[in-house]
């Protein structure tokens, strides 16, 4: 490629509108190659519909998203599907299947049309269940899961999908805080270990502030700021996107930010 | 690579798939030894080889015996293949409307062309107005979003609105009407070795894309977005599904009349009875379908001696009991 990219992934003049309303109003992002980019912002501020317009799930009703310097709607899905993997938000899987049968789905890209698994196949399914500690649950049906295990399955399958970007939507969302942890730790090591691309949509700052090294902000469909996240977490920040007063002190055993909400904006 | 997990599902799929074949054949050839003349096992075999009852076996309990088989298990097929498109186990071809305008479609046809040239004329209309509810069924659902609600409900409207016209019509040619009821209702009665010809060629034109939908079918049980993030699109996948379960549903319509029930049918029992991986699933459910479409023409042709009941009928009458009590049981586990 001759052209300079400014990264792998980004969107530029980005709108999407359900009919009349628009949820975003022309974005520019670009994801940091390489690292934990943390999507944030209130309720409705349209960070999910960034994420998923960034993964082709939506089409944008102008402006576009980028993936290796092409545009993402002039690439074939499989070729998409090698290089992205989205984890949905609530993601919805066939009855009855077990851990190691949701991965095989994982492997679809990169099979022909009838092609069987093959050993290759299975070694990559059987490393990313190392990786995510599920070896023991392989045969586990998806129901009989905790909560973690099952987002970590889940992830897993992504992993198989051997995507160097791979993007998520709220991975911690309706776990208790062990399970985000153990969630947030596998993201932490597959971006240090493996230079997987990481971005991921998230409610708790403390979570973006430990876990990402970037933040992208969204207030009302638009970007807010963007910038690395020991430097963009501040009182101002979280006043503006959040509505919310609150300290900014630095983290007693990492030394980042450490986020302590106080109050709602105006409510003294 | 396969699990001891796996092995066992195998092992159990293939014990039950078995056992029902093994029912399907006594059931088959009570089928062919029962009738207005009851014939012996031994007078059967003779038949095969030309001995005196080989007419009323070769000419007229064969064909029949066949075209049940093959007509169930392309209904059972249709039904699965509908089901996992629309992920909703209550999809059926019929449920959905597509056998209705499958009827309207041969019913037109019928009218609309001198009685000599109905033996082309209604399987054309069938499969016209089997894609013709499907088309309109995919370009409808997909002014809603596509999702798979969308397109179930719509189904049941355009079928609703099939039914009305099939209705009208009838109202508006009476003198035609009591034909097209028995067809309606479906029924296997006067088939002929040329309608299992017919059928078999169908059914072997169909057989490539029934084999790549019984691969894909599986994903169908993922959201649109996990589709779309493993590469496959979600609208290709469920539109290629419904497309298979249309040609299914059409070739079994214009062979034995419009007897959709049993595409709900079959694939809710073969679920019971071998879980829902597609690869045990979709034989099961097409043995199921034969099975279920053999027994009520058997049961049809006793009940009401010297008259016959349409199978369709006793299906619907049989299956309907049935699937409550399947999904009794289904409850029961659950809890």
């Amino acid at each position: 490629m001759t052209e300079h990219h400014p990264a792998r992934l980004y969107c530029r003049n980005l709108t999407v509108g359900y009919g009349q309303t628009k949820v975003l109003r022309d974005v520019d992002v670009t994801i940091p190659d390489g690292r934990i980019t943390a999507l944030i912002g209130a309720n409705g501020s349209g960070k999910s519909t960034l994420l998923r317009t960034l993964a082709r799930i939506i089409r944008p009703s102008a402006g576009a998203v980028y993936l290796d310097g092409q545009p993402i709607a002039a690439l074939p899905n499989r070729t998409i599907a090698r290089t992205l993997a989205l984890l949905p938000q609530n993601p919805v899987s066939p009855d009855g299947l077990t851990v190691r049968q949701l991965c095989r789905f994982g492997r679809h890209p990169h099979r022909n049309l009838l092609s069987r698994l093959s050993g290759r196949d299975e070694e990559i399914i059987e490393q990313a269940l190392a990786v995510t500690d599920l070896l023991p649950m392989a045969n586990t049906d998806l129901s009989r899961l905790s909560g973690g295990q099952r987002q970590r399955a889940w992830i897993t399958m992504a992993l198989v999908q051997e995507t160097p970007l791979l993007l998520l939507d709220e991975p911690t969302t309706y776990l208790d805080i062990a399970h985000q942890l153990e969630v947030l730790e596998v993201l932490r090591s597959l971006n240090r270990n493996q230079g997987r691309t990481i971005v991921m949509v998230v409610h708790d700052l403390n979570h973006a502030a430990l876990y990402a090294d970037h933040i992208i902000s969204l207030v009302d469909g638009g970007i807010h700021a963007a910038g690395p996240s020991a430097e963009l977490l501040r009182p101002d920040l979280i006043r503006t996107v959040f509505g919310v007063e609150s300290l900014v002190i630095p983290h007693p055993v990492h030394g980042g930010p450490l986020c302590v909400p106080l109050a709602r904006h105006g409510a003294g | 690579m396969k699990h001891a997990r796996e092995h066992h599902e195998d092992r159990r799929a293939l014990v039950v798939g078995g056992a029902m074949l093994l029912l399907l054949g006594l059931v088959s050839l009570f089928g062919i030894m029962i009738g207005a003349i009851n014939l012996s096992v031994g007078e059967v075999l003779s038949a095969f080889g030309g001995g005196k009852n080989a007419f009323i076996v070769m000419e007229y309990r064969l064909p029949r015996v066949a075209i049940s088989i093959l007509a169930g298990a392309a209904f059972g097929l249709a039904g699965v293949f509908l089901q996992g498109a629309l992920r909703n186990p209550l999809a059926s071809p019929d449920v959905v409307g597509i056998t209705k305008w499958a009827g309207l479609g041969a019913f037109s046809a019928g009218l609309m062309t001198p009685p000599a040239w109905s033996a082309w004329a209604i399987p054309l209309g069938v499969m016209a107005g089997a894609l013709f509810g499907a088309l309109a069924l995919l370009a409808i659902g997909r002014r809603f979003g596509g999702s798979t609600t969308a397109l179930a409900l719509t189904g049941v409207a355009l079928g609703m609105f099939a039914q009305a016209l099939i209705q009208y019509v009838m109202v508006l040619f009476p003198s035609r009407a009591d034909q097209s009821m028995v067809w309606l209702a479906g029924s296997v009665y006067g088939s002929t070795g040329a309608d299992v010809a017919a059928l078999s060629l169908w059914l072997l034109f169909c057989l490539p894309v029934v084999v790549i939908a019984a691969r894909r079918l599986d994903a169908g049980g993922f959201g649109d977005d996990t589709l779309t993030s493993i590469g496959l699109a979600p609208s290709w996948l469920r539109g290629g599904l419904i497309v298979v379960s249309v040609l299914l549903t059409g070739g079994a319509v214009a062979a034995v009349g419009s007897m959709g029930f049993l595409g709900l049918l079959a694939p809710h029992a073969a679920r019971l009875m071998v879980g829902p991986r597609s690869r045990h699933l979709v034989p099961v459910s097409a043995v199921l379908g034969a099975l279920a479409l053999s027994i009520a023409d058997l049961a049809g042709r006793v009940v009401a001696l010297p008259n016959e009941i349409p199978a369709g009928i006793v299906a619907a009458v049989i299956g309907g009991p049935y699937l409550v009590f399947l999904l009794f049981k289904e409850k029961s586990r659950n809890d």
